[in-house]
C-alpha cells in the first residue's frame, strides 16, 4: 500500500464541487460579507477617515476602522512564528502599501466592495525606503533564522582560499521578490456564537492559527474552533494568520452574525506575505582539477520591522559540498513594505538558484562538465556538523539524470549550437533541502463495524495528505484503504505542526503509524499471549465492542536523536534544455528532467505530482516570475496575475520526474522524508545555466528576461 | 460595483439610441474586459447596453471583394473563418496570438478594437493615471514601465495598445463601420480609429458618445506572404513587448515589403506609410525600415531595449517571408 500511485480518495468530492473550501462553507447559514479597504500609501499616517458615506450605503452593517476597532491582542513575536496575533486597524500608522484602513460589512459582497470605496480616507504621507539595492548599505548581520539556525556558519579561512586560487568565482546574484499566489485566495468565514468562535479558514496551521486568533481577539483557545477541512493551495502563504481571518471573526463577533471575507486576486499580493528580495554574493575557491577549497555565501535580503522573517537561502551550500574554508552569512535590510514571508522552497530557491549558477560559472571557469564537478565535491559527512548524511544520493541522481537526459550530448561550447532560429543549450544543477521534523499527533479509531477513522488537525492543502494518511493506516493494519475514513484539518482533533516546509507527510505518517502499532499491541494483550491478528478488524469485534482508538505522536526534532546523530536532507539533480530566439532572445524550455532522491515514498502519483509542480517553479524562477515594487510609492505594481508572469502550459513541454525510491532509516522508522518542496531546489538553476550554455551570456539579475540577453546576441542582418 | 441598470436591444441603431438616452451607459458585448474593469471600479457605468442580441455575427462578402465582419463576430471565429485563413492570414495570425483560448471565445471583433490599455498603473486605482484619472498624473513615467510605448507617446500617457487583431487590421487597410444614435452611418479607416494620447489619454478612439461599432471591412486580398510575429516573455498570454504583423512579396528570393505595421509600441497599431514606401520595389532590408520608423522614437527610462528589438524582429520576419516560412 505505502508507493502505490492510488488516486486521490478526495478526488471524486474535488471533481465534482462536493468539496466545500471556507469561502464556500454553508454551515453557518446565511452570512454577511466583508471587504477589505487598503491603504493608498506605503508609509505615513491616515489624516482623516470619513465612513459616513459608506455606512449609509445600501446593505451596510458595519464598517470597523482604527478608530473604533474592537480591543485586539497585540503582537508578539514569538519564535513559533505562526502563532502569533495579528491584530488589524490597530492605529493611524500606515507601515506598508496595502495596509488595511477599514472594513465593511454588508448583506452581499458587491455592496459590501462598493460601500467600501466610499470610505473617505486621507493621508499624511512620510518619505519610506521601498528599495533594497538603493538601501543595502543598511543591511544588519542577523545571528539567528527564523528557523532557528545559525545566520553565520564559518570554517578555515574564505578569504585566503580566494587569495590563493587558483581557479575563483566571486559574483553576486539578485533574486527578485516572489508570491506563491495559490489557486484558492486567503479566505474565511468566522462564526460567532455562544461565547465560540468557529472559523472555517484557508489554513495550512490549525493549530497556529487558532492561538494566534484567540490571543488576537482576548479569547481563551477553547473558545475558538478551526476548521479546514480543504484548502486550495498554500505553497507558504497560509501559514500565518492574515487581515481576512482576523476581520471576519472581530466582525462576527461585534453583529453576532456569520461574516465571510475572501481576498480579491490583488489583495493576495498586498495582504499576505512575499519571498523577500536578495542580494547574493556567492564566492568559490577551486582548484584546477576542480576541487573546492572555499565556499561562500552571503545574503542581504528585505525584511519589515515589525516582523522579521529572516530566509535560510544562504544556507544551502553548508551540507551541498566539501569544502575546507567556508562562510555564510545572513543580513537583513529594513524596508517599508509588508514583512516577508515563507514562499515556496524558502531558503532553497533563491539560495540554489544563485549558489547552483556559481558553480556552473566555476565548471566553465575550469573547463570541466558540471556534472563531473559536482561529483568532485560530493560528500558523505556534513562538512559544517561532522555528522553522517544519511540517504545521501547525489551522486545517483546526478549519474542517473544525465543518462536519462543524454547529457553527453551537450554543447561542450556555449552558444555554439544552432538551430534554425535558436541557440540551444543544455544546463544541470542539484538542489538539497532540508529534512524538518515538528511535533504532530493522530488518532485512530477503530469502530466495532470495522470502520477505521483517522484524524489529525494536519491540512490537505492540495496534495494528497487525506489519501496518504489513508494509505499509512491501511499498511499499518492490513487492511483496504477503501476501509479508511480519513479526516483533517479540524481543532478538535490532535494539533500537529501543519502542512508546510515539506513535513506534513512525514509528520502525520509517523503519528498515524504510532497509534495504529498502540492498536494492533492492544488487540494483541486482549486475545491473550500466542494471538497473532491476522484479520485486525474481526478482532476489533470480538474484543472491543465499544471499538478500540489510540493516538500516536510524532516527536519534534529537537527530541529525535536521528536529528542530532544524522543532517537530514533530500536530494534532487535538474538537467533542462532550452532554446533562445537568436534574434528576439526568448527563452524557451525544451525539456526537463529531474531526479530526486526523497527516502520512502508512500504515493507516486500524488509525489511525482508535487515534483513535477516544483519543477515548474524552478522553471519560473528562472524566466518569469518577480513582483515589482515601484520605488516612490512602495506598491507592487504588477499585482494581478496578467502581470505577474509564470509559466503557462505552452511554456511547459514534457518534463520528467524521476524518483529514487528507497527506505531512508535514519529519518524515522517509516524511512520517509518529506518531498513538497524538493521539486523547486536546483531546477531553477539547471534553466539558467542552460541558457548560459545556449547564448554564451550570464544573467546574474533573476528572472532571465529577454531584455537582459538581447545584447548579448549574435548580430542579425540588418542591412541590405 | 456600483450598482447598474441594464438592457438588451435588438438592433444597433437601438442600442445606439440607447446608448445616449441614459447618461453613463456602456456597450458591452464579450465582456472580457469591461467586466474586470467593473470589478476593480476603474469602469463604473450607470448602464449597461447588452449587444449580444443585435446580430451582426457573420463573416459576408462586400462587393468590393473583400470581407465584411460583423462587430459580434467572435474572435475564435474569425481567427478560424477559412477565408480569413486563406486572404488575410496576417489577421488570423494575430488573433490566435492575443488572449488566450477561453478570452477568444468570448471576445468580439469590436470590443478587441476597443479594449482599454493594460498598462499596470492604469489598473492600480491607488496610483496616478490620467487614463482613469485625467490631470493626476501618469505614474508610469519614472515608474516601471519596461513594456509601455516608445512612439507616440506623450507627457501625459506613455501605455501601449495591448490588441494584436487591431495591429493585424491596420496592416490590411481595414475600415470600421459605425452606427450614430441617429441612425446614420459612416466608415472610419482604421488608422484614424484609435487616437495618440496627447493631453487627453483617456479619450482613446474618434467615436462620439453612442456610436456603435457594427463591423469592420476588408479590402480585396493583397496577396503574398503574410506573416504576424509576436515577441513576448512568455509563450502565451502574454502582451507583446513588440509585434511585426506583415505582408510581403516574394520574388526571386527577394522580399518586398508590401504592408508593415507593428505593435506593442505605441497607444495605437503602428505603421509608417512612409516607409513602406521608401523600400517599395527594393529588397527590403531591416534597418532602413527601422530607421524610419523609429525616428522619432522616445524610449522611457525602462524599454530603449525595445529599439533593437524592434531591428532584430523585423530582420528575422522578412527572412522568414524569404523563406517563405509561415509563423
Amino acid at each position: 500500500m505505502i508507493g502505490a500511485g492510488i488516486n486521490r480518495i478526495d478526488g471524486p468530492l474535488k471533481v465534482t464541487g462536493r468539496a466545500a473550501y471556507s469561502y464556500e462553507r454553508q454551515d453557518a447559514g446565511q452570512p454577511f460579507y466583508g471587504f477589505i479597504r487598503g491603504a493608498a500609501i506605503g508609509k505615513g499616517k491616515i489624516a482623516g477617515i470619513d465612513t459616513a458615506e459608506a455606512e449609509a450605503a445600501p446593505g451596510v452593517r458595519l464598517v470597523l476602522t482604527h478608530r473604533n476597532v474592537p480591543k485586539q491582542g497585540a503582537f508578539v513575536n514569538k519564535p513559533t512564528i505562526f502563532d502569533r496575533p495579528h491584530p488589524q486597524l490597530t492605529s493611524d500608522r500606515i507601515e506598508y502599501f496595502g495596509e488595511p484602513v477599514a472594513f465593511v460589512v454588508a448583506d452581499t459582497f458587491e455592496r459590501a466592495r462598493a460601500a467600501a470605496a466610499l470610505v473617505k480616507v486621507t493621508y499624511a504621507r512620510e518619505d519610506g525606503a521601498f528599495d533594497l539595492a538603493n538601501h543595502a548599505d543598511r543591511a544588519e548581520p542577523q545571528a539567528t533564522l527564523s528557523i532557528g539556525l545559525p545566520g553565520e556558519t564559518r570554517f578555515g579561512d574564505l578569504e585566503a582560499a580566494m587569495s590563493a586560487g587558483p581557479v575563483t568565482i566571486d559574483q553576486t546574484y539578485t533574486t527578485p521578490y516572489h508570491f506563491s499566489q495559490p489557486m484558492e485566495p486567503h479566505a474565511c468565514l468566522a462564526d460567532w456564537r455562544d461565547d465560540h468562535l468557529t472559523v472555517y479558514l484557508a489554513t495550512q496551521t490549525v493549530a497556529q492559527n487558532r492561538i494566534a486568533l484567540a490571543e488576537t481577539l482576548g479569547l481563551a483557545a477553547d473558545q475558538v474552533t478551526v476548521d479546514a477541512a480543504f484548502v486550495g493551495g498554500g505553497f507558504g502563504s497560509k501559514l500565518y494568520l492574515h487581515a481576512e481571518a482576523v476581520l471576519a471573526a472581530l466582525a462576527a463577533r461585534e453583529l453576532a452574525h456569520p461574516v465571510k471575507v475572501a481576498l480579491t486576486r490583488r489583495q493576495v499580493f498586498t495582504l499576505t506575505g512575499h519571498r523577500p528580495e536578495m542580494i547574493h554574493r556567492v564566492r568559490l575557491a577551486a582548484t584546477s582539477d576542480g576541487q573546492l577549497t572555499g565556499l561562500g555565501h552571503d545574503v542581504n535580503l528585505q525584511a519589515a520591522v515589525a516582523e522579521p522573517w529572516i530566509e535560510q537561502a544562504a544556507t544551502v551550500a553548508r551540507s551541498l559540498y566539501a569544502a575546507p574554508n567556508r562562510l555564510t552569512r545572513h543580513s537583513i535590510t529594513n524596508l517599508d513594505l509588508k514583512a516577508a514571508e515563507a514562499v515556496r522552497g524558502p531558503g532553497e530557491l533563491p539560495g540554489l538558484l544563485a549558489f547552483e549558477t556559481a558553480m556552473d560559472e566555476l565548471a566553465n571557469a575550469l573547463d570541466v562538465d558540471p556534472v563531473e564537478l559536482r561529483l568532485k565535491n560530493d560528500t558523505a559527512i556534513d562538512p559544517e556538523l561532522g555528522v553522517p548524511l544519511n540517504g545521501r544520493r547525489l551522486a545517483d541522481c546526478l549519474r542517473e539524470g544525465a543518462k536519462r537526459f543524454g547529457w553527453g550530448q551537450r554543447p561542450k561550447t556555449p552558444g555554439s549550437r544552432r538551430e534554425g532560429d535558436h541557440l540551444v543549450g543544455y544546463g544541470m544543477a542539484v538542489g538539497i533541502r532540508m529534512h524538518f521534523q515538528g511535533a504532530t499527533g493522530a488518532v485512530v479509531r477503530i469502530d466495532p463495524d470495522g470502520r477505521v477513522i483517522v484524524r489529525s488537525d494536519t491540512p490537505d492543502i492540495g496534495t494528497g495528505t487525506y489519501t496518504i494518511a489513508g494509505q499509512i493506516a491501511a499498511e499499518a493494519l492490513g487492511i483496504g484503504v477503501n476501509r479508511v475514513t480519513v479526516q483533517l484539518a479540524h481543532s478538535d482533533f490532535p494539533p500537529s505542526a501543519g502542512a508546510g516546509g515539506s513535513w506534513g507527510a512525514s509528520n502525520l505518517s509517523i503519528a498515524i503509524d504510532l497509534a495504529c502499532q498502540k492498536i494492533r499491541n492492544k488487540i494483541v494483550e486482549a486475545a491473550g499471549p500466542g494471538a497473532a491478528p491476522n484479520d485486525i478488524l474481526a478482532d476489533v469485534g470480538r474484543w472491543f465492542p465499544e471499538g478500540v482508538e489510540a493516538t500516536g505522536q510524532t516527536i519534534g526534532q529537537a527530541d529525535d536523536p536521528n536529528f542530532k546523530n544524522y543532517s537530514q536532507n533530500t536530494y534532487g539533480a535538474a538537467f533542462a534544455e532550452v532554446a533562445v530566439d537568436i534574434a528576439t532572445g526568448e527563452v524557451r524550455l525544451r525539456r526537463m528532467t529531474g531526479v530526486f532522491a526523497a527516502g520512502r515514498i508512500i504515493n507516486a502519483k500524488t509525489a511525482r505530482s508535487q515534483l513535477m509542480g516544483g519543477m515548474i517553479w524552478g522553471v519560473s524562477s528562472a524566466l518569469h516570475e518577480a513582483a515589482h515594487v515601484d520605488p516612490r510609492h512602495g506598491n507592487w505594481v504588477n499585482g494581478d496575475l496578467a502581470e505577474y508572469l509564470m509559466p503557462v502550459h505552452a511554456d511547459i513541454p514534457a518534463i520528467e520526474t524521476v524518483l529514487l525510491d528507497d527506505y531512508d532509516e535514519h529519518a524515522n522508522h517509516l524511512g520517509i522524508k518529506g518531498v513538497g518542496e524538493l521539486g523547486v531546489c536546483g531546477t531553477g538553476a539547471a534553466v539558467s545555466n542552460a541558457v548560459f550554455n545556449a547564448t554564451g551570456i550570464r544573467v546574474r539579475d533573476f528572472p532571465i528576461t529577454l531584455s537582459k540577453l538581447l545584447s548579448g546576441l549574435p548580430p542579425m542582418r540588418t542591412a541590405a | 460595483m456600483k450598482a447598474f441598470t441594464y438592457e438588451r436591444p435588438g438592433s444597433a441603431a437601438e442600442a445606439a439610441a440607447a446608448a445616449v438616452r441614459t447618461p453613463g451607459a456602456k456597450f458591452i458585448a464579450g465582456g472580457t474586459n469591461l467586466l474586470d474593469l467593473m470589478k476593480l471600479q476603474i469602469e463604473t457605468p450607470t448602464h449597461l447596453v447588452d449587444v449580444n442580441n443585435i446580430g451582426l455575427d457573420r463573416i459576408e462578402p462586400t462587393d468590393q471583394g473583400g470581407l465584411r465582419i460583423g462587430a459580434l463576430v467572435r474572435n475564435t471565429d474569425l481567427a478560424a473563418d477559412p477565408r480569413i485563413r486563406r486572404d488575410y492570414g496576417v489577421l488570423s495570425r494575430a488573433i490566435v496570438s492575443g488572449a488566450s483560448g477561453q478570452l477568444r471565445n468570448k471576445a468580439t471583433t469590436a470590443g478587441n478594437l476597443l479594449q482599454r490599455t493594460r498598462c499596470p498603473y492604469f489598473y492600480d486605482t491607488d496610483m496616478p493615471c490620467n487614463k482613469r484619472a485625467p490631470g493626476s498624473g501618469c505614474a508610469a513615467i519614472g515608474g516601471l514601465n519596461a513594456n509601455h510605448a516608445i512612439l507616440g507617446a506623450s507627457e501625459a500617457c506613455i501605455a501601449t495598445h495591448p490588441s494584436d487583431m487591431a495591429v493585424a487590421m491596420r496592416a490590411l487597410d481595414a475600415n470600421v463601420e459605425t452606427v450614430a444614435p441617429s441612425g446614420a452611418s459612416r466608415s472610419i479607416p482604421i488608422a484614424d480609429l484609435h487616437r495618440l494620447p496627447g493631453k487627453t489619454p483617456h479619450v482613446e478612439t474618434m467615436l462620439e458618445p453612442g456610436e456603435l461599432i457594427a463591423a469592420v471591412t476588408l479590402p480585396k486580398p493583397r496577396g503574398g506572404v503574410q506573416l504576424y510575429r509576436k515577441v513576448r516573455e512568455r509563450a502565451s498570454y502574454a502582451f507583446a513587448t513588440v509585434s511585426v504583423a506583415l505582408i510581403a512579396k516574394i520574388e526571386e528570393g527577394r522580399v518586398t515589403v508590401d504592408r508593415l505595421a507593428f505593435g506593442g509600441l505605441a497607444h495605437k497599431p503602428w505603421r509608417v506609410e512612409q516607409a513602406e514606401r521608401a523600400v517599395a520595389g527594393s529588397d527590403a532590408a531591416a534597418d532602413s525600415i527601422a530607421d524610419i520608423v523609429l525616428a522619432g522614437a522616445r524610449p522611457a527610462e525602462q524599454n530603449a531595449y525595445k529599439l533593437p528589438l524592434v531591428r532584430r524582429t523585423l530582420s528575422a520576419t522578412l527572412e522568414h517571408a524569404r523563406e517563405g516560412a509561415s509563423r
